[in-house]
């Protein structure tokens, strides 16, 4: 029997529609907080670093998605329908080199842990999805 | 920032009466999770001597109060449906002990009920959190992905030969204590260090013996008045301190990976109960998975960071060994439902009134419970002493 259950797929909010539209062009917009010159990921309201500001004391910065692994996991049992095609996948926590975390996948590799090593350098991957949003995955530089 | 001096007048201002679990646990496809809220509330109230008849205040969490109170006919005058995940039970012991102090009530009732592994209904998803938005689409969901990456960094940070013995240890020994407690799923099986390592991968580096249980269960508590403790039909617990709170939702925005809210709230329980390290007789540590006992157990403060895997090591959490940690044999090996945390709290108190048959502790006076809930998101710790 084929497995049709799709993988959930981002609802943008009005404060990240301009992350994820970025996606789609192969471009990654982050939210910089202008007083303190710090990024922050995800997109918000307001900075985190900044609060008082609110909306007006934050920046949408262009960066280059330079990266690097920060932790991972392979997954063998799918956590949901979705990517019970998937498995074994590689899910990551990578530091950007502005200095936010980002959730993602680690593409281009077989899904072993010797081929993952913390603080290897990555580079982003856009994935397009028809019906859907671009993720944003990364692969080794 | 929480004001100590007040909080020492709190303590020992109510008194755990009750508890209960519902009245089978496991795999139990013929009862609701209400049925579960149900029957553990009455065992709990049984035990202490009282009917839903005397209940003036209801706690619980993954249901709102609303439901459960309709569902059993009771109409609390102090409500409360924190859900922060599977520490909400314990953080709910706090919140019982000063609405009970302050006056709001004088018979609370903290429920939980769940069927992990049999509801007919799905698992409720926003689709719009930041977590759904950001974590999800990359199968990032679900507890075991999240924590085994948790457990990834502690390793590259305190080694990765250290990290994975201390699970197996902590595995291995919360097995032997399920083997002295018939209520538990794994009563019947024993498990060896082999059996650990050759256990399959959910999300490496997790084998299946680091992932808690996924059964269909419930459980409740009792607590008043130290002056209506008095009538206890089984005696009764105080609740001597307590700490909860947060420091983020999805597993990507954690401050620091090896080191969860713990770090606060063990640390102001033990000092609100005026108690040491030391001083305490039995850990019941949050196990839903073996990397969250380790990390716990660095945060309360019994040992520094990345010493887990010493303190751990030998066995020493085990039957007969000098740090009795689980006794019930926890999530990993007793029952784990999805939302832990009100059972850590069941087995202490059983632990501190003697009933815990043969898995029964020599001079259990002091306890500490310690509920992690999310994805390493929020805690809850309670000091219980017995009476």
């Amino acid at each position: 029997m084929t497995n049709t259950t799709p993988k959930p797929q981002p609802l943008p909010q009005p404060e990240t529609d301009r992350y994820w539209e970025g996606l789609k062009n192969e471009e990654i917009w982050l939210q910089r907080s202008k007083a303190t010159g710090k990024f922050q990921f995800y997109p918000r309201q307001i900075s985190i670093h900044d609060p008082a500001s609110g909306a007006e004391g934050i920046e949408w910065v262009r960066v280059s998605g330079d990266a690097e692994l920060f932790t991972f996991a392979i997954v063998h049992i799918a956590p949901h329908m979705g990517f019970v095609g998937d498995v074994p996948y590689i899910t990551a926590l990578v530091q950007l080199a502005e200095d936010v975390i980002v959730p993602t996948n680690i593409v281009g590799i077989d899904p072993e842990p010797e081929n993952l090593q913390i603080g290897m350098a990555l580079k982003p991957v856009f994935e397009h999805h028809e019906d859907g949003q671009t993720l944003l995955k990364f692969k080794p530089a | 920032m929480p004001n100590i001096q007040r909080l020492k007048n709190l303590s020992g201002q109510a008194h755990i009466v009750g508890v209960g679990e519902s009245n089978k646990l496991g795999k139990v496809p013929e009862k609701s999770p209400l049925a579960h809220h149900s029957e553990a509330a009455i065992n709990a109230l049984d035990d202490a001597g009282l009917e839903l008849s005397d209940v003036d205040a209801l706690f619980t969490a993954g249901w709102s109060t609303l439901d459960v109170a309709e569902y059993l006919g009771i109409q609390p005058r102090y409500t409360d449906s924190t859900s922060v995940g599977g520490s909400s039970f314990v953080i709910h012991v706090a919140h019982a002990l000063a609405a009970i102090a302050a006056g709001y009530c004088e018979v609370a009732l903290i429920t939980h009920g769940q069927s992990g592994r049999s509801d007919r209904a799905p698992i409720p998803r926003n689709p719009g959190t930041p977590m759904a938005q950001f974590e999800a689409p990359y199968g990032i969901l679900g507890p075991p992905v999240s924590y085994a990456m948790a457990a990834r960094r502690y390793m590259h940070q305190f080694g990765e030969d250290r990290t994975r013995q201390a699970m197996a240890e902590i595995a291995v020994s919360t097995r032997k204590w399920a083997n002295l407690n018939p209520m538990a799923y794994f009563y019947d099986k024993e498990t060896t260090f082999d059996d650990y390592h050759n256990s399959r991968w959910v999300a490496w580096p997790f084998h299946l013996l680091d992932c808690c249980l996924v059964t269909d269960a419930g459980a409740a508590i009792v607590i008043t008045t130290p002056e209506r403790a008095r009538d206890a039909k089984n005696g009764s617990v105080k609740i001597l301190g307590a700490g909860e709170g947060h420091d983020h939702s999805g597993i990507s925005q954690m401050p620091d990976l090896t080191s969860a809210f713990g770090r606060y709230t063990g640390p102001q329980a033990l000092e609100m109960a005026g108690v040491t390290h030391s001083d305490l007789d039995l850990a019941m540590v949050y196990d839903s998975f073996t990397y969250t006992v380790l990390v716990s157990l660095e945060n309360l403060g019994f040992c520094g960071p990345g010493e887990g895997p010493d303190f751990v090591a030998d066995q020493r959490t085990a039957p007969g060994g000098d740090f009795p940690l689980n006794t019930n044999g926890g999530g990993l090996s007793y029952t784990h439902p999805g939302m832990y945390g009100i059972f850590t709290v069941v087995e202490a108190a059983r632990q501190l009134r003697g009933q815990a048959g043969e898995r029964q502790l020599d001079n259990c006076n002091l306890a500490v419970a310690h509920g992690t809930g999310g994805l390493l998101s929020s805690t809850g710790t309670v000091v219980l002493g017995a009476n």
